[in-house]
Protein backbone atom coordinates (compact mmCIF):
# COMPACT_ATOMS: atom_id res chain seq x y z
CA UNK A 1 0.00 0.00 0.00
CA UNK A 2 1.47 3.32 -1.05
CA UNK A 3 1.31 6.56 0.91
CA UNK A 4 -1.61 8.07 -0.96
CA UNK A 5 -3.69 4.93 -0.50
CA UNK A 6 -3.11 5.07 3.26
CA UNK A 7 -4.11 8.74 3.28
CA UNK A 8 -7.26 7.95 1.27
CA UNK A 9 -8.20 5.27 3.80
CA UNK A 10 -7.82 7.68 6.71
CA UNK A 11 -9.74 10.35 4.79
CA UNK A 12 -12.66 7.95 4.21
CA UNK A 13 -12.77 7.16 7.93
CA UNK A 14 -12.71 10.87 8.78
CA UNK A 15 -15.66 11.55 6.45
CA UNK A 16 -17.66 8.84 8.21
CA UNK A 17 -16.76 10.31 11.60
CA UNK A 18 -17.71 13.76 10.32
CA UNK A 19 -21.27 12.59 9.62
CA UNK A 20 -21.41 10.69 12.90
CA UNK A 21 -20.41 13.74 14.92
CA UNK A 22 -22.83 15.87 12.97
CA UNK A 23 -25.72 14.14 14.74
CA UNK A 24 -25.74 16.45 17.78
CA UNK A 25 -24.99 20.16 18.21
CA UNK A 26 -22.42 19.44 20.93
CA UNK A 27 -20.16 17.44 18.62
CA UNK A 28 -21.09 18.99 15.26
CA UNK A 29 -18.12 21.35 15.02
CA UNK A 30 -15.78 18.46 15.67
CA UNK A 31 -17.49 16.80 12.72
CA UNK A 32 -16.67 19.73 10.44
CA UNK A 33 -13.03 19.66 11.50
CA UNK A 34 -12.92 15.93 10.86
CA UNK A 35 -14.34 16.50 7.38
CA UNK A 36 -11.83 19.28 6.71
CA UNK A 37 -8.86 17.15 7.77
CA UNK A 38 -10.19 14.29 5.66
CA UNK A 39 -10.40 16.53 2.61
CA UNK A 40 -6.92 17.93 3.25
CA UNK A 41 -5.46 14.41 3.44
CA UNK A 42 -7.26 13.47 0.23
CA UNK A 43 -5.88 16.49 -1.64
CA UNK A 44 -2.34 16.08 -0.27
CA UNK A 45 -2.42 12.36 -1.00
CA UNK A 46 -3.49 13.05 -4.57
CA UNK A 47 -0.78 15.66 -5.10
CA UNK A 48 1.79 13.10 -3.90
CA UNK A 49 0.74 10.49 -6.47
CA UNK A 50 3.45 9.83 -9.01
CA UNK A 51 0.98 10.24 -11.92
CA UNK A 52 0.63 13.89 -10.97
CA UNK A 53 3.59 15.76 -12.42
CA UNK A 54 2.27 19.18 -13.47
CA UNK A 55 1.73 21.26 -10.38
CA UNK A 56 1.72 24.88 -11.60
CA UNK A 57 -1.80 25.03 -12.94
CA UNK A 58 -3.21 22.89 -10.17
CA UNK A 59 -1.84 25.26 -7.54
CA UNK A 60 -3.21 28.27 -9.46
CA UNK A 61 -6.60 26.56 -9.74
CA UNK A 62 -6.66 25.63 -6.05
CA UNK A 63 -5.85 29.20 -5.06
CA UNK A 64 -8.41 30.60 -7.48
CA UNK A 65 -11.09 28.27 -6.13
CA UNK A 66 -10.24 29.27 -2.56
CA UNK A 67 -10.34 32.94 -3.55
CA UNK A 68 -13.90 32.49 -4.86
CA UNK A 69 -14.98 30.15 -2.07
CA UNK A 70 -13.92 32.21 0.94
CA UNK A 71 -16.02 35.32 0.18
CA UNK A 72 -18.90 33.07 -0.88
CA UNK A 73 -18.92 31.60 2.63
CA UNK A 74 -17.91 34.59 4.74
CA UNK A 75 -19.92 37.39 3.15
CA UNK A 76 -23.12 35.44 2.54
CA UNK A 77 -25.98 36.51 4.84
CA UNK A 78 -27.62 33.61 6.66
CA UNK A 79 -30.94 34.20 4.90
CA UNK A 80 -29.12 33.39 1.63
CA UNK A 81 -27.91 29.98 2.79
CA UNK A 82 -30.27 28.07 0.46
CA UNK A 83 -28.94 30.00 -2.56
CA UNK A 84 -25.36 29.44 -1.49
CA UNK A 85 -25.94 25.72 -1.16
CA UNK A 86 -27.43 25.67 -4.66
CA UNK A 87 -24.52 27.55 -6.25
CA UNK A 88 -21.95 25.48 -4.40
CA UNK A 89 -23.72 22.34 -5.54
CA UNK A 90 -23.61 23.62 -9.12
CA UNK A 91 -19.81 24.04 -8.83
CA UNK A 92 -19.29 20.52 -7.48
CA UNK A 93 -21.52 18.99 -10.14
CA UNK A 94 -19.82 20.95 -12.91
CA UNK A 95 -16.45 19.69 -11.71
CA UNK A 96 -17.44 16.05 -11.88
CA UNK A 97 -19.15 16.49 -15.26
CA UNK A 98 -16.05 18.16 -16.75
CA UNK A 99 -13.76 15.46 -15.37
CA UNK A 100 -15.99 12.85 -16.97
CA UNK A 101 -15.82 14.70 -20.28
CA UNK A 102 -12.04 14.93 -20.13
CA UNK A 103 -11.84 11.22 -19.29
CA UNK A 104 -14.01 10.34 -22.26
CA UNK A 105 -11.84 12.19 -24.78
CA UNK A 106 -8.55 11.29 -23.17
CA UNK A 107 -8.86 7.62 -22.32
CA UNK A 108 -11.33 6.31 -24.92
CA UNK A 109 -13.08 4.18 -22.28
CA UNK A 110 -15.23 1.14 -22.91
CA UNK A 111 -17.42 -1.34 -21.07
CA UNK A 112 -18.10 -0.73 -17.41
CA UNK A 113 -15.95 2.39 -17.25
CA UNK A 114 -18.04 3.93 -20.01
CA UNK A 115 -21.21 3.12 -18.05
CA UNK A 116 -19.76 4.84 -14.98
CA UNK A 117 -18.69 7.83 -17.06
CA UNK A 118 -22.12 8.14 -18.65
CA UNK A 119 -23.76 8.18 -15.19
CA UNK A 120 -21.20 10.69 -13.93
CA UNK A 121 -21.63 13.03 -16.90
CA UNK A 122 -25.43 12.79 -17.02
CA UNK A 123 -25.90 13.46 -13.29
CA UNK A 124 -23.11 16.04 -13.25
CA UNK A 125 -24.41 18.22 -16.07
CA UNK A 126 -28.07 17.93 -15.13
CA UNK A 127 -27.29 18.79 -11.50
CA UNK A 128 -25.21 21.72 -12.71
CA UNK A 129 -28.00 23.42 -14.67
CA UNK A 130 -30.69 22.32 -12.21
CA UNK A 131 -28.75 23.85 -9.31
CA UNK A 132 -28.24 27.05 -11.25
CA UNK A 133 -31.98 27.18 -11.93
CA UNK A 134 -32.68 26.50 -8.25
CA UNK A 135 -30.27 29.32 -7.39
CA UNK A 136 -32.14 31.65 -9.75
CA UNK A 137 -35.48 30.76 -8.20
CA UNK A 138 -34.24 31.04 -4.61
CA UNK A 139 -32.51 34.33 -5.31
CA UNK A 140 -35.64 35.50 -7.12
CA UNK A 141 -33.83 36.28 -10.36
CA UNK A 142 -36.27 33.81 -11.86
CA UNK A 143 -39.95 33.63 -10.92
CA UNK A 144 -40.35 31.22 -8.00
CA UNK A 145 -43.85 30.22 -9.10
CA UNK A 146 -43.93 26.92 -10.98
CA UNK A 147 -43.99 27.35 -14.75
CA UNK A 148 -46.00 24.70 -16.55
CA UNK A 149 -47.14 24.04 -20.07
CA UNK A 150 -49.19 21.35 -21.73
CA UNK A 151 -47.41 18.03 -22.14
CA UNK A 152 -44.51 19.16 -19.95
CA UNK A 153 -44.02 15.77 -18.33
CA UNK A 154 -44.02 14.06 -21.74
CA UNK A 155 -41.40 16.44 -23.09
CA UNK A 156 -39.21 15.75 -20.04
CA UNK A 157 -39.77 12.04 -20.27
CA UNK A 158 -38.93 11.91 -23.98
CA UNK A 159 -35.81 13.99 -23.42
CA UNK A 160 -34.70 11.70 -20.62
CA UNK A 161 -35.32 8.55 -22.64
CA UNK A 162 -33.35 9.99 -25.58
CA UNK A 163 -30.46 10.88 -23.25
CA UNK A 164 -30.45 7.34 -21.84
CA UNK A 165 -30.61 5.97 -25.38
CA UNK A 166 -27.57 7.97 -26.46
CA UNK A 167 -25.74 6.90 -23.31
CA UNK A 168 -26.55 3.30 -24.20
CA UNK A 169 -25.25 3.78 -27.74
CA UNK A 170 -22.05 5.29 -26.35
CA UNK A 171 -21.57 2.34 -24.02
CA UNK A 172 -22.02 -0.14 -26.85
CA UNK A 173 -19.78 1.77 -29.25
CA UNK A 174 -17.77 4.41 -27.34
CA UNK A 175 -15.95 5.53 -30.48
CA UNK A 176 -19.05 7.37 -31.75
CA UNK A 177 -17.63 10.68 -30.55
CA UNK A 178 -20.21 12.61 -32.58
CA UNK A 179 -22.92 11.50 -30.16
CA UNK A 180 -21.09 12.80 -27.12
CA UNK A 181 -21.87 16.55 -27.47
CA UNK A 182 -25.53 15.69 -28.04
CA UNK A 183 -25.49 13.70 -24.80
CA UNK A 184 -23.99 16.63 -22.88
CA UNK A 185 -26.51 19.05 -24.39
CA UNK A 186 -29.43 16.81 -23.45
CA UNK A 187 -28.18 16.47 -19.87
CA UNK A 188 -27.84 20.25 -19.56
CA UNK A 189 -31.30 20.88 -21.02
CA UNK A 190 -32.90 18.23 -18.86
CA UNK A 191 -31.54 19.93 -15.73
CA UNK A 192 -33.22 23.20 -16.71
CA UNK A 193 -36.55 21.59 -17.62
CA UNK A 194 -36.60 19.60 -14.39
CA UNK A 195 -36.64 22.74 -12.23
CA UNK A 196 -38.97 24.94 -14.31
CA UNK A 197 -42.20 23.42 -12.91
CA UNK A 198 -41.00 23.42 -9.30
CA UNK A 199 -42.25 26.11 -6.95
CA UNK A 200 -40.46 27.88 -4.13
CA UNK A 201 -41.91 25.88 -1.25
CA UNK A 202 -40.82 22.60 -2.83
CA UNK A 203 -37.22 23.77 -2.88
CA UNK A 204 -36.24 21.96 0.36
CA UNK A 205 -36.97 18.63 -1.31
CA UNK A 206 -35.35 19.56 -4.59
CA UNK A 207 -32.17 21.00 -3.08
CA UNK A 208 -31.75 17.83 -1.04
CA UNK A 209 -32.35 15.68 -4.11
CA UNK A 210 -29.80 17.62 -6.17
CA UNK A 211 -27.34 17.20 -3.31
CA UNK A 212 -27.89 13.48 -3.66
CA UNK A 213 -27.29 13.59 -7.45
CA UNK A 214 -24.02 15.50 -7.01
CA UNK A 215 -22.85 12.81 -4.60
CA UNK A 216 -23.86 9.99 -6.92
CA UNK A 217 -22.00 11.70 -9.74
CA UNK A 218 -18.83 11.81 -7.62
CA UNK A 219 -19.37 8.17 -6.72
CA UNK A 220 -19.68 7.22 -10.39
CA UNK A 221 -16.41 9.05 -10.98
CA UNK A 222 -14.91 6.79 -8.32
CA UNK A 223 -15.91 3.78 -10.43
CA UNK A 224 -14.47 5.33 -13.57
CA UNK A 225 -11.16 6.17 -11.89
CA UNK A 226 -11.09 3.05 -9.70
CA UNK A 227 -10.91 5.23 -6.61
CA UNK A 228 -12.58 3.87 -3.47
CA UNK A 229 -12.41 7.17 -1.60
CA UNK A 230 -14.52 8.86 -4.28
CA UNK A 231 -17.00 5.96 -4.19
CA UNK A 232 -17.37 6.22 -0.41
CA UNK A 233 -17.57 10.01 -0.13
CA UNK A 234 -20.01 10.18 -3.05
CA UNK A 235 -22.18 7.42 -1.60
CA UNK A 236 -22.32 9.17 1.79
CA UNK A 237 -23.46 12.38 0.10
CA UNK A 238 -25.85 10.50 -2.15
CA UNK A 239 -27.60 8.74 0.70
CA UNK A 240 -27.66 11.87 2.83
CA UNK A 241 -29.37 13.92 0.13
CA UNK A 242 -31.83 11.14 -0.56
CA UNK A 243 -32.83 10.65 3.06
CA UNK A 244 -33.29 14.39 3.58
CA UNK A 245 -35.54 14.66 0.55
CA UNK A 246 -37.56 11.69 1.80
CA UNK A 247 -37.96 13.43 5.17
CA UNK A 248 -39.11 16.60 3.36
CA UNK A 249 -41.61 14.67 1.25
CA UNK A 250 -43.04 12.97 4.32
CA UNK A 251 -43.39 16.32 6.06
CA UNK A 252 -45.64 17.41 3.20
CA UNK A 253 -47.38 14.05 2.84
CA UNK A 254 -46.41 13.98 -0.84
CA UNK A 255 -44.56 11.53 -2.98
CA UNK A 256 -41.36 12.15 -4.92
CA UNK A 257 -43.16 12.02 -8.24
CA UNK A 258 -45.69 14.51 -6.97
CA UNK A 259 -42.98 16.99 -5.96
CA UNK A 260 -41.02 16.57 -9.19
CA UNK A 261 -43.85 16.36 -11.68
CA UNK A 262 -46.91 17.60 -9.81
CA UNK A 263 -46.25 21.35 -10.22
CA UNK A 264 -47.85 22.20 -6.89
CA UNK A 265 -49.26 25.67 -6.48
CA UNK A 266 -51.28 25.61 -9.66
CA UNK A 267 -54.56 25.47 -7.83
CA UNK A 268 -54.65 29.02 -6.56
CA UNK A 269 -56.85 30.31 -9.37
CA UNK A 270 -59.73 28.01 -8.49
CA UNK A 271 -59.36 28.34 -4.73
CA UNK A 272 -58.87 32.10 -4.66
CA UNK A 273 -62.58 32.73 -5.19
CA UNK A 274 -63.59 32.40 -1.55
CA UNK A 275 -66.27 34.57 -0.04
CA UNK A 276 -65.20 37.33 2.30
CA UNK A 277 -65.48 36.00 5.83
CA UNK A 278 -65.09 38.20 8.90
CA UNK A 279 -61.71 38.20 10.60
CA UNK A 280 -60.66 39.77 13.85
CA UNK A 281 -57.55 41.87 13.80
CA UNK A 282 -55.57 43.50 16.57
CA UNK A 283 -53.17 46.40 17.01
CA UNK A 284 -49.64 45.97 18.39
CA UNK A 285 -50.83 47.35 21.78
CA UNK A 286 -53.61 44.78 22.07
CA UNK A 287 -51.38 41.96 20.91
CA UNK A 288 -48.65 42.95 23.36
CA UNK A 289 -51.15 43.00 26.22
CA UNK A 290 -52.27 39.45 25.38
CA UNK A 291 -48.66 38.28 25.19
CA UNK A 292 -47.88 39.83 28.57
CA UNK A 293 -50.79 37.99 30.19
CA UNK A 294 -49.72 34.65 28.79
CA UNK A 295 -47.77 32.04 30.69
CA UNK A 296 -46.74 29.96 27.70
CA UNK A 297 -46.07 31.29 24.21
CA UNK A 298 -45.14 29.27 21.14
CA UNK A 299 -43.69 31.16 18.19
CA UNK A 300 -44.12 29.52 14.78
CA UNK A 301 -41.79 30.93 12.13
CA UNK A 302 -42.12 30.40 8.39
CA UNK A 303 -40.49 31.57 5.20
CA UNK A 304 -42.09 34.99 5.68
CA UNK A 305 -39.81 35.54 8.67
CA UNK A 306 -36.78 34.94 6.48
CA UNK A 307 -38.08 37.26 3.76
CA UNK A 308 -38.76 40.05 6.27
CA UNK A 309 -35.42 39.37 8.07
CA UNK A 310 -37.43 39.44 11.28
CA UNK A 311 -35.40 36.85 13.22
CA UNK A 312 -33.41 39.40 15.27
CA UNK A 313 -36.51 41.32 16.29
CA UNK A 314 -38.18 38.05 17.22
CA UNK A 315 -35.26 37.25 19.43
CA UNK A 316 -35.74 40.63 21.18
CA UNK A 317 -39.39 39.77 21.71
CA UNK A 318 -38.31 36.40 23.07
CA UNK A 319 -35.94 38.21 25.47
CA UNK A 320 -38.48 40.66 26.84
CA UNK A 321 -41.14 37.98 27.28
CA UNK A 322 -38.71 35.58 28.94
CA UNK A 323 -37.64 38.32 31.32
CA UNK A 324 -41.22 38.57 32.48
CA UNK A 325 -41.17 34.89 33.36
CA UNK A 326 -43.17 33.80 30.32
CA UNK A 327 -42.19 30.43 28.85
CA UNK A 328 -41.41 31.06 25.17
CA UNK A 329 -40.57 28.29 22.74
CA UNK A 330 -40.30 27.98 18.98
CA UNK A 331 -42.13 25.33 16.96
CA UNK A 332 -40.24 24.27 13.86
CA UNK A 333 -42.01 22.51 11.01
CA UNK A 334 -39.66 20.34 8.93
CA UNK A 335 -40.47 22.13 5.66
CA UNK A 336 -40.64 25.69 6.98
CA UNK A 337 -38.38 27.81 4.79
CA UNK A 338 -36.52 27.03 1.62
CA UNK A 339 -34.16 24.26 2.70
CA UNK A 340 -34.16 21.57 5.40
CA UNK A 341 -33.54 23.18 8.79
CA UNK A 342 -33.66 26.73 7.40
CA UNK A 343 -35.55 28.23 10.39
CA UNK A 344 -33.17 26.74 12.93
CA UNK A 345 -30.16 28.38 11.31
CA UNK A 346 -31.85 31.79 11.14
CA UNK A 347 -32.96 31.69 14.78
CA UNK A 348 -29.57 30.40 15.90
CA UNK A 349 -28.01 33.31 14.03
CA UNK A 350 -30.21 35.64 16.07
CA UNK A 351 -28.87 33.98 19.26
CA UNK A 352 -31.96 32.04 20.20
CA UNK A 353 -30.73 29.10 22.32
CA UNK A 354 -31.23 25.93 20.31
CA UNK A 355 -32.90 24.02 23.13
CA UNK A 356 -35.87 26.38 22.62
CA UNK A 357 -36.29 25.24 19.01
CA UNK A 358 -38.74 22.36 19.25
CA UNK A 359 -39.61 19.88 16.53
CA UNK A 360 -43.17 19.40 15.37
CA UNK A 361 -43.74 15.97 16.95
CA UNK A 362 -42.51 17.16 20.33
CA UNK A 363 -44.42 20.43 20.57
CA UNK A 364 -47.79 19.42 19.13
CA UNK A 365 -48.77 17.63 22.33
CA UNK A 366 -48.21 20.86 24.28
CA UNK A 367 -50.21 23.07 21.93
CA UNK A 368 -53.46 22.53 23.83
CA UNK A 369 -51.85 23.95 26.96
CA UNK A 370 -50.36 26.95 25.18
CA UNK A 371 -51.78 30.40 25.87
CA UNK A 372 -50.60 32.12 22.70
CA UNK A 373 -49.38 30.72 19.40
CA UNK A 374 -47.69 33.52 17.47
CA UNK A 375 -47.33 32.70 13.78
CA UNK A 376 -44.79 34.72 11.83
CA UNK A 377 -44.80 34.33 8.07
CA UNK A 378 -46.10 30.77 8.00
CA UNK A 379 -49.32 29.60 6.39
CA UNK A 380 -49.76 26.09 5.01
CA UNK A 381 -47.84 24.44 7.85
CA UNK A 382 -50.51 25.57 10.35
CA UNK A 383 -53.56 25.13 8.11
CA UNK A 384 -56.08 22.87 9.89
CA UNK A 385 -57.54 21.93 6.49
CA UNK A 386 -54.72 19.40 6.28
CA UNK A 387 -56.43 17.50 9.08
CA UNK A 388 -60.14 18.04 8.56
CA UNK A 389 -60.69 18.64 4.84
CA UNK A 390 -59.93 15.48 2.85
CA UNK A 391 -60.43 17.36 -0.43
CA UNK A 392 -57.78 19.97 0.37
CA UNK A 393 -54.59 19.80 -1.74
CA UNK A 394 -52.59 19.58 1.48
CA UNK A 395 -54.84 16.93 3.08
CA UNK A 396 -52.82 14.59 5.25
CA UNK A 397 -49.84 16.91 5.52
CA UNK A 398 -48.57 16.96 9.11
CA UNK A 399 -49.12 20.43 10.58
CA UNK A 400 -48.29 22.32 13.73
CA UNK A 401 -51.50 22.29 15.78
CA UNK A 402 -51.47 26.05 16.37
CA UNK A 403 -55.28 26.14 16.36
CA UNK A 404 -55.31 24.28 19.69
CA UNK A 405 -53.71 27.21 21.49
CA UNK A 406 -56.02 29.46 23.53
CA UNK A 407 -55.22 32.46 21.34
CA UNK A 408 -53.71 32.32 17.88
CA UNK A 409 -52.00 35.44 16.55
CA UNK A 410 -50.90 35.58 12.93
CA UNK A 411 -48.59 38.26 11.60
CA UNK A 412 -49.34 38.62 7.92
CA UNK A 413 -49.20 41.30 5.25
CA UNK A 414 -52.69 40.64 3.98
CA UNK A 415 -55.22 37.92 3.44
CA UNK A 416 -53.50 36.31 0.45
CA UNK A 417 -53.32 32.53 0.29
CA UNK A 418 -50.13 30.63 0.97
CA UNK A 419 -47.91 28.76 -1.43
CA UNK A 420 -50.38 25.95 -1.91
CA UNK A 421 -52.91 28.56 -2.94
CA UNK A 422 -55.52 27.48 -0.45
CA UNK A 423 -57.48 29.51 2.01
CA UNK A 424 -56.56 29.02 5.64
CA UNK A 425 -59.59 28.51 7.90
CA UNK A 426 -57.37 29.29 10.86
CA UNK A 427 -57.75 32.99 10.01
CA UNK A 428 -61.49 32.89 10.60
CA UNK A 429 -61.54 31.05 13.90
CA UNK A 430 -63.01 32.92 16.88
CA UNK A 431 -59.77 32.56 18.87
CA UNK A 432 -57.63 33.96 16.05
CA UNK A 433 -56.30 37.50 15.86
CA UNK A 434 -54.80 38.76 12.63
CA UNK A 435 -51.89 41.14 13.06
CA UNK A 436 -51.62 42.90 9.71
CA UNK A 437 -48.26 44.31 8.71
CA UNK A 438 -44.71 43.55 7.75
CA UNK A 439 -43.31 40.87 10.07
CA UNK A 440 -40.24 42.87 11.04
CA UNK A 441 -41.96 46.18 11.77
CA UNK A 442 -44.85 44.50 13.57
CA UNK A 443 -42.55 42.54 15.86
CA UNK A 444 -40.55 45.74 16.44
CA UNK A 445 -43.70 47.48 17.70
CA UNK A 446 -44.54 44.44 19.82
CA UNK A 447 -41.10 44.61 21.43
CA UNK A 448 -41.63 48.33 22.11
CA UNK A 449 -45.03 47.76 23.69
CA UNK A 450 -43.86 44.90 25.90
CA UNK A 451 -40.76 46.87 26.92
CA UNK A 452 -42.77 50.03 27.65
CA UNK A 453 -45.15 48.37 30.08
CA UNK A 454 -42.27 46.58 31.76
CA UNK A 455 -40.74 49.88 32.77
CA UNK A 456 -44.00 51.59 33.73
CA UNK B 1 -10.46 -3.27 -12.76
CA UNK B 2 -12.49 -5.03 -10.18
CA UNK B 3 -15.75 -3.11 -10.28
CA UNK B 4 -17.66 -5.77 -8.42
CA UNK B 5 -15.59 -4.90 -5.36
CA UNK B 6 -16.36 -1.22 -5.99
CA UNK B 7 -20.09 -1.95 -6.03
CA UNK B 8 -19.83 -3.64 -2.64
CA UNK B 9 -17.96 -0.62 -1.28
CA UNK B 10 -20.68 1.65 -2.70
CA UNK B 11 -23.48 -0.40 -1.20
CA UNK B 12 -21.91 -0.51 2.26
CA UNK B 13 -21.12 3.22 2.22
CA UNK B 14 -24.66 4.06 1.10
CA UNK B 15 -26.22 2.03 3.93
CA UNK B 16 -23.79 3.52 6.42
CA UNK B 17 -24.75 6.99 5.15
CA UNK B 18 -28.45 6.24 5.67
CA UNK B 19 -27.89 5.07 9.22
CA UNK B 20 -25.70 8.04 10.12
CA UNK B 21 -27.95 10.68 8.57
CA UNK B 22 -31.10 9.25 10.15
CA UNK B 23 -29.64 10.08 13.53
CA UNK B 24 -28.97 13.72 12.74
CA UNK B 25 -31.31 16.05 14.62
CA UNK B 26 -33.57 18.13 12.30
CA UNK B 27 -32.12 21.12 14.12
CA UNK B 28 -28.92 20.61 12.14
CA UNK B 29 -30.31 19.73 8.73
CA UNK B 30 -29.02 22.87 7.03
CA UNK B 31 -25.42 22.55 8.30
CA UNK B 32 -25.62 18.83 7.52
CA UNK B 33 -26.51 19.62 3.93
CA UNK B 34 -23.65 22.03 3.50
CA UNK B 35 -21.27 19.51 5.09
CA UNK B 36 -22.27 16.67 2.79
CA UNK B 37 -22.18 19.15 -0.08
CA UNK B 38 -18.60 19.98 0.91
CA UNK B 39 -17.71 16.28 1.17
CA UNK B 40 -19.03 15.77 -2.38
CA UNK B 41 -16.32 18.16 -3.54
CA UNK B 42 -14.05 15.13 -3.19
CA UNK B 43 -14.27 15.27 -6.99
CA UNK B 44 -11.31 17.66 -6.61
CA UNK B 45 -9.23 14.46 -6.41
CA UNK B 46 -10.32 13.43 -9.90
CA UNK B 47 -9.80 16.97 -11.15
CA UNK B 48 -6.22 17.04 -9.90
CA UNK B 49 -5.50 13.64 -11.45
CA UNK B 50 -6.87 14.75 -14.84
CA UNK B 51 -5.01 18.04 -15.02
CA UNK B 52 -1.76 16.86 -13.44
CA UNK B 53 -1.03 13.96 -15.74
CA UNK B 54 2.17 14.01 -17.77
CA UNK B 55 0.59 13.23 -21.13
CA UNK B 56 -2.60 15.22 -20.59
CA UNK B 57 -4.02 16.79 -23.75
CA UNK B 58 -4.79 20.49 -23.96
CA UNK B 59 -8.50 19.70 -23.65
CA UNK B 60 -7.90 17.67 -20.47
CA UNK B 61 -5.82 20.50 -19.05
CA UNK B 62 -8.47 23.14 -19.70
CA UNK B 63 -11.35 20.99 -18.42
CA UNK B 64 -9.22 19.86 -15.49
CA UNK B 65 -8.32 23.43 -14.59
CA UNK B 66 -11.97 24.56 -14.57
CA UNK B 67 -12.88 21.43 -12.60
CA UNK B 68 -10.23 22.11 -9.93
CA UNK B 69 -11.43 25.72 -9.57
CA UNK B 70 -15.11 24.67 -9.35
CA UNK B 71 -14.49 21.82 -6.92
CA UNK B 72 -12.26 23.97 -4.70
CA UNK B 73 -14.90 26.71 -4.62
CA UNK B 74 -17.44 24.12 -3.48
CA UNK B 75 -14.99 22.67 -0.95
CA UNK B 76 -13.80 25.89 0.66
CA UNK B 77 -17.16 27.65 0.83
CA UNK B 78 -18.91 24.47 1.96
CA UNK B 79 -16.68 23.84 4.95
CA UNK B 80 -16.40 27.50 5.94
CA UNK B 81 -20.12 28.17 5.95
CA UNK B 82 -20.88 24.94 7.81
CA UNK B 83 -18.53 26.02 10.55
CA UNK B 84 -19.95 29.55 10.53
CA UNK B 85 -23.45 28.16 10.99
CA UNK B 86 -22.50 25.75 13.75
CA UNK B 87 -20.78 28.50 15.72
CA UNK B 88 -24.17 30.15 16.05
CA UNK B 89 -25.85 27.19 17.71
CA UNK B 90 -25.61 27.96 21.42
CA UNK B 91 -27.40 26.23 24.21
CA UNK B 92 -27.43 28.80 26.97
CA UNK B 93 -28.17 32.47 26.85
CA UNK B 94 -25.07 34.40 25.88
CA UNK B 95 -23.86 36.78 28.59
CA UNK B 96 -25.32 40.21 27.96
CA UNK B 97 -23.30 43.36 28.10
Amino acid sequence: MSVFQALYLVAAALFILALKWMSAPATARRGVISGEVGMLLAVVGTLLRHEVVNYEWIIVALLLGAAIGVPLAVLMPMTAVPQRTAISQACGALASALIGTAEYYHRHPSGFIMVALAVEILLGFLTFTASLMAFGKLHEILPSRPITYKGQNYVNLILFVVAIGIAGALVVRPEQAGLFPAFVLLALTFGVLLIIPIGGADMPTVIALLNSYAGLSASAMGFALDNKLLIIAGALDGSSGLILSIIMCRAMNRSFTNVLFGAFGQLQTSAAATEAKPVRSASPEEAAAILEDARTVVIIPGYGMAVAQAQHKIRELYDSLTKRGIDVRFAIHPVAGRMPGHMNVLLAEADVPYDKLIEMEDINSDMGMTDVALIVGANDIVNPAAQNDPTSPIAGMPILDAYKARTVMIIKRGMSAGFAGIDNELYYRPNTLMLFGDAKSFVTSLVKEVGATAHA
Amino acid sequence: MNYEFGLYVFMLAAFLGFELIRRVSPLLHTPLMSLTNAIASISVVGAILISGEDNASLLSRILGFIAVVAATTNLVSGYLITDRMLKMFKKREPVKK
